[in-house]
C-alpha cells in the first residue's frame, strides 16, 4: 500500500475490526489489554475504549528486556510496566503501533510470561513493515507497508495521531 | 693526564670569579687560570666556548641504594648518573641496610665506591645504633673511619634525651649533624601537605608544625651542646623564618633544601600520581615563596638533590602505600637554571648552592676553582634542550614527576680530581 | 586545583568507571537519579529481576570488611542478572601479603567483568582503574578517607525524592568529616546539583584542613548550624575516635553533637533526617529521632539498591566509548 494514502482513522477501523473478528473467532470475552510504551500506549487506549474494556490499560514498558543493551545501553527514563495482578490463566491482547523486526514483541512477551502463564495472547498492530528479523507475527494489523532502505515510519501523538516517514539515523527498531 | 679547558665562562663564587678564561689541570689539580703554565703542554683540550664551567656539584644528600637495596638502585648506576649531572661528590645518608653505624660498613662503602671508579662518597654516620633512636652510635669511630657527618635520615627521633645527648657527643668530635625535622607523631602516617588538596583527596596529612616544632627543639639544643646542625629538606615558610633568626642569634647552623621543593606545590600533584609522593611533602605555593626568599637571602644556604631512586613496584599503588622519593640527581641543573630563567636566583647564587655552600657546610676541599684546589669541574650549557626518557635518562630510578617532559640546560663534561668522569655524547 | 584526570568517562562523557563525585557534572548526576528513579519503581512491584547484565560477571573486591554495602551491591547485581562473586580480601599491617596489582591481575584472568572495590587507603579505586585491563569497569565502594560516591549518591536520590528538588536547600551535615569519605563525596554533590548552602557541623578535631574550600560553611554549634536548615545528614562516629585523641567522650559528644529531638526543633520544620548507617544509637542520635516521623533513614538502604543498580548498568554500558 502506498504511504502518502494512509489515514489514521482508516488503520484504527481495520485494525479493531481483525481483532473483534479474532476474538469472537475465540471465544474471548474477558480480555486484558496491555499498549507497549510510548506509542503502542496510544493505539491501546483507543482499542481499550472501543473493545469496552471495564479492566484499566495495562502498560509495558520494555527497556530493561531489550536484547541491545549492549550496543545501545541505558535510556535513564523508564516508564513503569503496569500489569494487574495475575496473568495467571488470562487472555491477553497486546497492542504496539509499529512491528518491525518483532524483537520488542519477543521483549514483550518475555516481559509478561515473567509474571505469570496467560491463556493466549494476541498480537495488534497499526502498521506491519517490512525487515522482520525473529519468527514472529502479528494477527490483527491497520496495514501492511513496505518501506525503502534507510526509511522508517514512527507514530506521533498522543493528540492527534500521525504517521511520519523519517530517514534512519542509526539501526534500531 | 694534563687537561686544559679553554674559552669557558668560569663561574667560582668561592673565590670571586666570574669571567670568561680558561683553566690549566694536572696532577688531580688545578695548576692555572687565565694562561697555561710555563711550559704546560696539555694532552686533551676542552673548547668550553659558550658554555659555563663551574666547581663540581656538591651534593649534601644522595641515596645510592647500596648496601642492601640494589634492586631499586646501585653505586655504579647512580655514581654514573650523578657524574653525568655534574656531581663529583656525593653525601650518603645512613639509612642504607645495614645502617650506616660501624666502620665495617663504612670501608665496604668506600670500597664499592672505588670499585665505581667514583672517589667523592661521603658517608654520613648514623646518629644512634641501627637509626633505632635508643643508644647512640659510635661516632669518634665512624668519623674516623671516614664519615663526614651524623644524621638520623628521615627517622623521626623520638626521645629529646637522645638527641641531646646525641648532639652533645657528636660536638665533641666536631661532627656536624644534619637533621631533617620531622616530629614523629604529629607527622604519624601522613604523606601529604595537610591542607586543602590533602583534605579533598582524603590523604593523610603532615602539618607544617610537625617540621617546625622539630627544627626549635634541636635548636633550643644547640647552645647547650655546642653542636653544629644543618638543617636538612626544610619545607615550611615558618622554618625560613625560624633559621634567620638563630643565624641573627649567632648559633652555628645552616640550612637547606631539596631542589624539587623550589619548584612543585600541593597544587601541581596529579592527584594519586605516586610520584608526586615525597617526605618532606610538597607544601603550598605560600611555603614555596618563602623558601625561594630565604634562599635569595641566603638564609638557605644550600639545595641538595635528596636523589632518591626506586624500583617500579614501591611507586605502585594506592597513594599513601607507596615509596616516598624522586630520582633527582638528572634534574637538578635544569631545575637551577630554570629558576635563574624565572629571575628567582641568578647563575652565581646557583652555582654557589649546588657547589660552594654545601663544600663549606661540610668542611670539604671543594667547590672551588683556584690554583691548588682538587680538580672537580663541572661544564655545562645553558639551554640545550632534552626530553627526560629512558634513552637520556641514567638513574636506574625513573621515579620523578618531570618525566617526559623537555628540559633545558646540559653537562657537557665532567671532571673529578682531574679526570674525565663523564663526556657528552655527540 | 587540578582536575581529576577523567578516568571515569569515556569518549562520550559517559561513565565508564565510577570512582568519585569530583570530576563528574551536574547533568551526569542528574542521569543516575533518573536511572535510579526508573529501577526504584520497578523494585516496587512483584518481578524485581531483570536481565540488563545476564551473562557478565561482578567482583566485590572488599579490602575492608563491609556487611551492608557488599549485600547492597550483591542483590543490586542479582537484580540486574549478573553473576557476582564476593572477595575479602585481608590487609594487615603485619602480613603485606599480595600486592594491589597482583591482586586485580588475578581477578582478571578469570575473565570479570567489573571490579567494586572498597579500600582502607585514599585512591585505591583510582589505581585499581588506571592499571586494569581496558574492559573492565570499576566502581568505588569506599577509598580510605577519599569518597564513597554510590552511598552519596543514594542520599541525593532519597533527597530529591523527599524534597523534590535541590535548589533552595539548606544541608547540614553532622559529625566526623575528617575521616568520612561519605561526607566528602555528598559535599561535593550537593554543591554540584546546586543546593543552596551545605552546612558542616563538628567539633575542630573532627574537620580535615581549610575545608572550607570543599564548599561548606563551617559551625562548631548545632544550636547555629541548625537554624533554617532542611536536611540533616548524621554521620556515623566511630568507637575509635571516642576517648581518643579526637574527643573526650561518648557522653560529651552526644551533648554537643548528638541529634535529640530538641535539637531537631532548631532546624525547618519539615527538615528530613538522614544517616549513612549504621546508626550509634544514643551518641549520633537519640532512638526517638531516628526512629520518628522527620528520619527517612531506612528509605535510604532501599534505595540503595535501586541507585546501585543504576550506576552497575550505566558503567557496565559505559565501555562501548572507550573502543
Amino acid at each position: 500500500m502506498a504511504i502518502e494514502h494512509i489515514e489514521i482513522p482508516v488503520l484504527l477501523n481495520q485494525l479493531e475490526s481483525s481483532l473483534i473478528e479474532l476474538t469472537e473467532q475465540r471465544q474471548i470475552t474477558d480480555p486484558i489489554v496491555i499498549g507497549i510504551h510510548t506509542g503502542g500506549v496510544w493505539v491501546a487506549e483507543k482499542i481499550h475504549n472501543w473493545l469496552n474494556i471495564k479492566e484499566p490499560l495495562a502498560l509495558l514498558d520494555i527497556s530493561f528486556y531489550r536484547d541491545d543493551f549492549s550496543q545501545i545501553g541505558m535510556h535513564p527514563k523508564v516508564k513503569q510496566s503496569t500489569l494487574p495482578f495475575t496473568i495467571e490463566g488470562r487472555d491477553i491482547i497486546l497492542i504496539d503501533d509499529v512491528f518491525y523486526t518483532g524483537r520488542t514483541i519477543r521483549a514483550a512477551l518475555n516481559e509478561i510470561f515473567e509474571f505469570g502463564r496467560p491463556n493466549q495472547v494476541i498480537l495488534g498492530v497499526l502498521i506491519e513493515r517490512n525487515g522482520r528479523e525473529v519468527p514472529i507475527r502479528p494477527d490483527c494489523v491497520g496495514a501492511q507497508v513496505s518501506l525503502a532502505e534507510g526509511q522508517r515510519i514512527k507514530l506521533t501523538g498522543p493528540e492527534p495521531l500521525d504517521l511520519m516517514i523519517e530517514r534512519r539515523r542509526h539501526a534500531r527498531d | 693526564m694534563r687537561i686544559e679547558i679553554v674559552n669557558g665562562h668560569i663561574i667560582d663564587p668561592q673565590n670571586g670569579f666570574d669571567q670568561q678564561g680558561s683553566l690549566y689541570i694536572a696532577e688531580g689539580k688545578i695548576i692555572g687560570m687565565m694562561h697555561a703554565p710555563e711550559g704546560f703542554a696539555a694532552d686533551t683540550s676542552i673548547n668550553a666556548q659558550g658554555r659555563i664551567v663551574c666547581p663540581g656539584f656538591v651534593d649534601l644528600s644522595a641515596r645510592l641504594r647500596e648496601p642492601g637495596q640494589s634492586h631499586k638502585a646501585t653505586m655504579k648506576s647512580e655514581t654514573k648518573a650523578a657524574a653525568s649531572a655534574g656531581f663529583t661528590s656525593l653525601c650518603i645518608p645512613p639509612d642504607t641496610s645495614p645502617v650506616i653505624d660501624s666502620p665495617a660498613i663504612v670501608e665496604l662503602i668506600e670500597d664499592k665506591a672505588e670499585k665505581c671508579d667514583y672517589p667523592h662518597i661521603y658517608p654520613i654516620a648514623a646518629l644512634t645504633q641501627k637509626l633505632a633512636g635508643t643508644e647512640l652510635s659510635s661516632m669518634h669511630a665512624l668519623k674516623k673511619a671516614g664519615c663526614i657527618a651524623v644524621s638520623h635520615g628521615h627517622h623521626a627521633l623520638q626521645d629529646l634525651l637522645i638527641l641531646r645527648r646525641a648532639m652533645e657527643y657528636a660536638a665533641s668530635y666536631d661532627l656536624l649533624l644534619i637533621y631533617c625535622p620531622q616530629e614523629a607523631a604529629l607527622s604519624n602516617k601522613g604523606c601529604a601537605h595537610e591542607g586543602a588538596m590533602a583534605s579533598r583527596y582524603g590523604l593523610p596529612g603532615i602539618p607544617a608544625a610537625a617540621e617546625t616544632i622539630a627544627l626549635v627543639q634541636c635548636m633550643e639544643l644547640i647552645e647547650q651542646t655546642g653542636c653544629r646542625v644543618h638543617f636538612q629538606g626544610l619545607s615550611c615558610a615558618r622554618s625560613v623564618d625560624l633559621i634567620a633568626k638563630a643565624k641573627i642569634a649567632g648559633l652555628p647552623v645552616s640550612a637547606g633544601v631539596a631542589m624539587h621543593q623550589l619548584h612543585l606545590t600541593d597544587q601541581d600533584m596529579r592527584p594519586y600520581d605516586s610520584h608526586y609522593h615525597v617526605i618532606p611533602p610538597l607544601r603550598s605555593q605560600q611555603d614555596k615563596d618563602a623558601l625561594l626568599v630565604g634562599i635569595q637571602n641566603n638564609i638557605i644556604d644550600s639545595i641538595c638533590s635528596d636523589h632518591q631512586p626506586h624500583d617500579v613496584d614501591a611507586k605502585l599503588g594506592a597513594f599513601p602505600e607507596t615509596e616516598p622519593g624522586i630520582s633527582a640527581l638528572e634534574t637538578v641543573l635544569p631545575l637551577m637554571l630554570r629558576l635563574v630563567e624565572q629571575k628567582n636566583l641568578s647563575l652565581t647564587q646557583g652555582i654557589e648552592k649546588l657547589s660552594t655552600e654545601p663544600a663549606r657546610i661540610l668542611g670539604l676541599n671543594a667547590g672551588g676553582l683556584a690554583v691548588n684546589n682538587v680538580a672537580d669541574v663541572c661544564i655545562f650549557n645553558t639551554n640545550e634542550s632534552w626530553q627526560i626518557n629512558a634513552k637520556t635518562w641514567q638513574s636506574r630510578g625513573q621515579n620523578t614527576p618531570f618525566w617526559q617532559d623537555t628540559m633545558y640546560g646540559k653537562v657537557t663534561h665532567t671532571l673529578q680530581s682531574g679526570k674525565i668522569i663523564y663526556l657528552a655524547e655527540r | 586545583m587540578l582536575a581529576i584526570e577523567n578516568l571515569q568517562l569515556n569518549t562520550q562523557g559517559k561513565l565508564r568507571h565510577f570512582l568519585s563525585i569530583e570530576g563528574l557534572n551536574k547533568d551526569l548526576l542528574t542521569e543516575i537519579l533518573d536511572t535510579a528513579e526508573s529501577f526504584a519503581g520497578a523494585s516496587e512491584q512483584s518481578i524485581k529481576k531483570f536481565p540488563l547484565l545476564r551473562g557478565k560477571t561482578i567482583v566485590n573486591l572488599f579490602f575492608e570488611n563491609s556487611t551492608r554495602t557488599r549485600a547492597t551491591f550483591e542483590l543490586a547485581a542479582t537484580r540486574l542478572s549478573a553473576d557476582i562473586l564476593s572477595m575479602n580480601i585481608a590487609t594487615s599491617a603485619t602480613s603485606k601479603g599480595e600486592s594491589l596489582l597482583d591482586t586485580i591481575r588475578n581477578m582478571e584472568a578469570m575473565q570479570v567483568d567489573m571490579f567494586v572495590v572498597r579500600h582502607s587507603l585514599s585512591g585505591a579505586a583510582h589505581f585499581i582503574a588506571q592499571h586494569t585491563a581496558p574492559h573492565i569497569n570499576v566502581i568505588n565502594a569506599g577509598d580510605g578517607q577519599h569518597e564513597h560516591p554510590t552511598q552519596a549518591m543514594l542520599d541525593m536520590f532519597t533527597i530529591r525524592r523527599v524534597k523534590k528538588q535541590f535548589a533552595g536547600l539548606r544541608v547540614a551535615i553532622v559529625g566526623d568529616i575528617l575521616h568520612s569519605r561519605v561526607a566528602r563525596s555528598q559535599i561535593l554533590a550537593l554543591n554540584m546539583l546546586g543546593v543552596e548552602e551545605v552546612r558542616v557541623i563538628a567539633p575542630k578535631t573532627l574537620l580535615p584542613a581549610q575545608v572550607e574550600e570543599l564548599g561548606v560553611s563551617v559551625y562548631y554549634d548545632m544550636h547555629v548550624g541548625l537554624k533554617n536548615v532542611d536536611v540533616i545528614i548524621m554521620l556515623r562516629l566511630q568507637k575509635e575516635r571516642m576517648n581518643s585523641t579526637f574527643l573526650p567522650s561518648e557522653n560529651e559528644y552526644f551533648k554537643c553533637f548528638g541529634l535529640t529531638d530538641e535539637k531537631l526543633k532548631i532546624a525547618n520544620r519539615d527538615a528530613v533526617v538522614m544517616h549513612p548507617g549504621p546508626i550509634n544509637r544514643g551518641v549520633e542520635i537519640a532512638s526517638s529521632v531516628a526512629d520518628g516521623p522527620q528520619s527517612v533513614i531506612l528509605q535510604q538502604v532501599s534505595n540503595g539498591i535501586a541507585v546501585r543498580m543504576a550506576v552497575l548498568s550505566m558503567t557496565m554500558n559505559g565501555n562501548r566509548g572507550a573502543e
